[in-house]
C-alpha cells in the first residue's frame, strides 16, 4: 500500500520510548498472591476449613470495599489490580483462626477504606494497610487477636501441642524443639505456621525478581543481633539458647513480616542504603518490642512505625546523580 | 570482556536481524525537495540562494550563521523554486529552501575533486570539515567543528568513535562499519591529527561481533577497537565515555574538560568524504524497518528528499502503520505525517503496524523502584517526575532533574506504564528556562555592580 493512504489513517503520536516492557502492576501483584499460597495451603492444613474462610473473608472484604468507594464517590473501578487482594490475603494471613467472622470484614473496611482510599488510593498509603488494619484490631480486641487453636494438625511432630505459640514459650523460659519448629507446623497466625512455606513464597519472589533480598535478611539479622545485645545488656545471657534465637526468628510473624509486608513497595524506601536503614530500625523496634513489651509479638508495630518513618529516609538517603558523585565545591562549574 | 557503563540501563529486544546483513542501497531522491535551515543545534544557516536560481548538486545553499552553526548544500542540481515554511521532523512548519530536481546532478564546481588530507593543517581540516556542513550523525547535531576546535588539542587523551548503535532497529552504523571499515578508520586517522596525544577508541557493542571482526583486521596502530557489551543506552555520551575511560561526565560538564572528543560512525565518514573528496554532507544511510514495511533495510538518501517518497523508495508499507518513528524506538520522534524532509540527522523510519504505547493507560505509581534501577544517570525517575507534573522546578533542579539524558529507560521498565519522560522532558524544558533567566539576572546585576 501507498505511503498516502497510510498517512490518511490513524497515526499515533507520543513521546519515546515507543516500546515498554511486558511488566504491569497486575502481573506484580499475581506474583504476590502466588507467593503467599505456600503459607495460606500450610495455614488451612493447620487450622483447617475454618483458616481458609478467615482468608477468603478478608479478601471479599477488601475487595468489595474498594470497589464500593470507588463506585460511590464515581471514580474508576481498579479492584482490577489485585492490590487489595494482596491486602486482603496479608490481613487474612495475620489474623489467628478462630476470630469471629467480623473480624477480617472489619479489618479490611479498615485497610482499604481508612488506610488506602482515604489517603489517595494504591501507591498514596503511608502505611502498610494489612497491617494498620491488624494493629487497629490487636489494639481494639486484644483477647480475641491473641487467642490461638488449641489443638492443630502436625506434619511428624511426637511433642505435646499447646495453645501457646512459640514466641510465648520461649518468653515463659520454655524450650522449644529447633527441628520441628523449621519443618513442621507450629501454633501462631493462619500465616505464620511454617517456615518453609513462607521461604518458598519468598524464593518465589526473588526469582521473579519482584523484590531483593536486601530488606528482609538486613531486618531479620538485625532482630536477632538486637535481641542478643538487649538479653545480654539485661544480663539475661543465659536465655540465649540455639531454641531460643530459633523461636525468635521462626516463630511469630518475623518470616513473614520481613518476606511479605517489610518490603511492601509503597512503603519502603528507594534506595539501596535507604531500604537498609530501614530494615535496621525494623529490626531494632521488633526486638525492644519483643524483649521489652508486654506482647510477645511486635513486627506489626515496628513495621507500620517504620513506615511513618520511610519518607524521612527516603529525602536523605537520594542518590546522588552519575558525574556528580563528589560534592561540588564552591564556585565551581554549576 | 566487553565492558560497559556503571548502573542502570536496560536491555530491549534489538530487532536488528531484519536489516543488519542487508547491503545499503542508493536511492534516487524526488521531484522536490525541501531544506530546513535549521538541522543542528546552533543558529540557523541564511539562505544564499532566491527563487529562481539555479543550483548544482553540492551547491552551498546557506550559509553559517555564527561560529556554532554550519551550511547547507543541495544534494541535487535544479531550481529553487521559494524558501517558504514546510512541515518538518519537529511537528511545526520551518523555513525551507524548496528545489525542484532537473534529475541531472550536474556537479558544483570541485565536487568530488581529490585532495590530500594528510597535506592540511589542523585549522584547513577543521574549516574543510565546516564548509562541508558536517554536525554530530548520531542524533544530536552538534556540529562537528565546533567539537574539534578544542583550545588546547594537548589536553585530549581520547578521541573516541561511538559506534556502539545501541537503539532496536537500527543498523546503518553497523553497515557501515562494515561496508566501509577501511574508510572509517583513514578518517579516525586524518582526526587524530587534530589531537597530538589522544589515543583513539572504537567503542562497539558486543552484538555486532562481524563489525568488531572487520575493524580489527584494519585498525592498525590508528586505533583500538574496544568491544562494549550489549546494553541500552550504552551509546549515550556519558555512558560510552564512562565504560571507556572511566571518566564521569555530568550536565555542566563538556566531553573536552573530561579529556574526550566523541565522534559517532557516519560522522567520521562524511568528515572523510570532505576531506579527501570535496563531498558536502548531502547523503546519508537510514535503516527502513518495523513490521510495517515490505522490505526491512539500509538505505542512502538524499538530504531535502521526503520521508514519504523514501520510504516509497524502499519498497513501501504492506499494511497501514500505527506508528511511524524517525529514529529508535527508545528516544526516537514519532511522526504524524511522512511529508517532512529528510535532515543530516535523520536516522530511519521505523513503523510499526501496532503502538502498544500511545494509548496504554497508567496506573498510579507504587514506588518499585524498577525506574530508578534502570536509570544510568542514577536519578529518582518516579520522584522527578511527580515534582515537574506538580511544576515543583525548584526541586527538580536541586534532585538532579537536568542530568536527565532522555534516553527512556524508566518508562521503558515501569510496571504503572506511567509516561516518565514526558513529564522529564517538561521538567527539564521549564527549568532549563529558568536556570537561563536566573544566569542573566544575575549577569545583569553583576554589570550593574561594576558600573557603580
Amino acid at each position: 500500500m501507498s505511503t498516502e493512504t497510510a498517512q490518511a489513517s490513524r497515526i499515533h503520536v507520543s513521546v519515546s520510548p515507543h516500546i515498554r516492557s511486558s511488566a504491569s502492576t497486575t502481573r506484580i501483584m499475581l506474583d504476590v498472591c502466588i507467593a503467599l499460597l505456600p503459607p495460606s495451603i500450610a495455614g488451612i492444613v493447620a487450622f483447617g476449613y475454618r483458616a481458609a474462610l478467615v482468608l477468603v473473608m478478608a479478601v471479599a472484604s477488601c475487595v468489595l470495599t474498594e470497589f464500593l468507594f470507588e463506585k460511590i464517590t464515581r471514580r474508576p473501578v481498579t479492584v482490577g489490580d489485585l492490590s487489595a487482594v494482596v491486602t486482603g490475603l496479608i490481613l487474612g494471613l495475620n489474623l489467628p483462626s478462630t476470630v469471629p467472622f467480623w473480624i477480617p470484614v472489619l479489618g479490611g473496611v479498615f485497610a482499604i477504606l481508612i488506610v488506602k482510599m482515604f489517603f489517595g488510593g494504591l501507591g498514596q498509603n503511608f502505611m502498610n494497610p494489612a497491617l494498620a488494619a491488624r494493629c487497629f484490631l490487636l489494639i481494639s480486641f486484644a483477647k480475641i487477636m491473641t487467642t490461638f487453636p488449641a489443638t492443630f494438625r502436625v506434619l511428624f511432630s511426637t511433642s505435646a501441642l499447646t495453645e501457646a505459640t512459640p514466641l510465648a514459650i520461649i518468653r515463659e523460659g520454655g524450650e522449644i524443639n529447633v527441628v520441628e519448629m523449621l519443618f513442621d507446623l507450629h501454633n501462631g497466625c493462619i500465616g505464620e505456621v511454617s517456615v518453609v512455606c513462607i521461604l518458598l513464597g519468598f524464593i518465589y519472589l526473588l526469582v521473579r525478581k519482584v523484590i531483593t533480598p536486601l530488606i528482609p535478611c538486613v531486618y531479620v539479622a538485625s532482630t536477632v543481633a538486637f535481641v542478643v545485645l538487649f538479653q545480654l545488656i539485661g544480663g539475661n545471657a543465659a536465655m540465649l539458647t540455639s531454641s531460643y534465637l530459633v523461636a525468635q526468628v521462626c516463630g511469630g510473624g518475623l518470616l513473614l513480616g520481613a518476606c511479605f509486608m517489610a518490603n511492601d513497595y509503597v512503603t519502603s524506601p528507594m534506595s539501596a542504603l535507604g531500604c537498609a536503614i530501614y530494615a535496621v530500625l525494623l529490626g531494632l523496634l521488633t526486638s525492644i518490642f519483643r524483649v521489652f513489651g508486654t506482647s510477645s509479638e511486635g513486627v506489626s508495630y515496628a513495621i507500620i512505625i517504620g513506615n511513618c518513618i520511610v519518607p524521612l529516609i527516603d529525602r536523605v538517603t537520594l542518590p546522588r546523580p552519575f558525574g556528580r558523585e563528589k560534592r561540588e565545591k564552591k564556585g565551581g562549574a554549576a | 570482556m566487553s565492558l560497559t557503563f556503571l548502573r542502570g540501563g536496560i536491555h530491549p529486544p534489538a530487532h536488528k536481524d531484519s536489516t543488519e546483513l542487508e547491503p545499503i542501497r542508493d536511492i534516487e531522491p524526488g521531484e522536490v525537495l525541501f531544506f530546513p535551515l535549521s538541522q543542528h543545534i546552533g543558529a540557523p544557516s541564511v539562505p544564499v540562494v532566491a527563487a529562481g536560481d539555479t543550483v548544482r548538486m553540492g551547491d552551498r545553499i546557506a550559509d553559517a550563521a555564527g561560529f556554532v552553526s554550519v551550511p547547507i548544500h543541495s544534494s541535487v542540481s535544479g531550481t529553487v523554486v521559494a524558501i517558504r515554511p514546510h512541515m518538518t521532523l519537529k511537528g511545526e512548519p520551518e523555513t525551507c529552501i524548496e528545489i525542484s530536481n532537473d534529475g541531472l546532478y550536474t556537479p558544483a564546481e570541485g565536487y568530488g575533486e581529490p585532495r590530500d588530507p594528510g597535506s592540511m593543517t589542523p585549522d584547513e581540516i577543521r574549516n574543510a570539515i565546516r564548509d562541508a556542513g558536517i554536525v554530530g550523525l548520531g542524533g544530536a547535531g552538534f556540529p562537528m567543528h565546533v567539537k574539534l576546535a578544542v583550545k588546547e588539542p594537548d589536553t585530549i587523551d581520547y578521541l573516541i568513535c561511538n559506534a556502539s548503535e545501541c537503539e532496536p532497529y537500527l543498523t546503518s552504523d553497523a553497515r557501515l562499519m562494515l561496508e566501509r571499515t577501511a574508510d572509517l578508520v583513514r578518517g579516525l586517522g586524518y582526526l587524530k591529527t587534530l589531537f597530538p596525544k589522544a589515543k583513539c577508541l572504537v567503542g562497539v557493542e558486543d552484538n555486532k561481533p562481524a563489525c568488531i571482526e572487520a575493524l580489527k583486521k584494519e585498525s592498525g596502530d590508528v586505533c583500538e577497537i574496544v568491544p562494549l557489551k550489549a546494553r541500552y543506552p550504552q551509546g549515550g555520551e556519558r555512558m560510552l565515555i564512562q565504560a571507556l575511560t572511566g571518566r564521569r561526565l555530568n550536565s555542566s560538564l563538556l566531553p573536552a574538560q573530561v579529556g574526550c572528543v566523541v565522534v559517532n560512525v557516519a560522522s567520521v565518514l562524511a568528515a572523510l568524504d570532505a576531506l579527501e573528496k570535496n563531498i558536502p554532507l548531502i547523503r546519508k544511510v537510514m535503516t527502513v524497518t518495523g513490521d510495517a514495511v515490505n522490505t526491512p533495510c539500509n538505505v542512502r538518501v538524499s538530504t531535502g528528499d521526503l520521508y514519504s517518497h523514501v520510504a516509497e523508495a524502499a519498497g513501501g508499507f504492506s499494511v497501514t502503520p500505527e506508528k511511524m518513528i524517525s529514529g529508535g524506538p527508545m528516544m526516537g520522534i514519532a511522526m504524524f505525517t511522512l511529508d517532512i524532509p529528510v535532515v543530516k540527522t535523520s536516522a530511519s523510519i521505523l513503523a510499526l503496524t501496532k503502538d502498544p504505547v500511545a494509548k496504554k493507560d497508567m496506573s498510579p505509581c507504587i514506588r518499585c523502584g524498577a525506574c530508578m534501577q534502570a536509570c544510568p544517570e542514577r536519578l529518582v525517575p518516579q520522584y522527578l517526575a511527580l515534582l515537574s507534573d506538580r511544576n515543583n522546578f525548584e526541586l527538580f533542579e536541586r534532585y538532579g532533574g537536568m542530568e536527565c539524558i532522555e534516553c527512556g529507560s524508566c518508562a521503558y521498565v515501569c510496571p504503572a506504564k506511567r509516561p516518565l519522560v514526558q513529564s522529564m522532558r517538561y521538567g527539564r524544558r521549564e527549568t532549563g528556562a529558568l536556570i537561563r533567566a536566573r544566569k542573566a539576572a544575575a549577569q545583569k546585576a553583576a554589570g550593574e555592580g561594576g558600573k557603580a
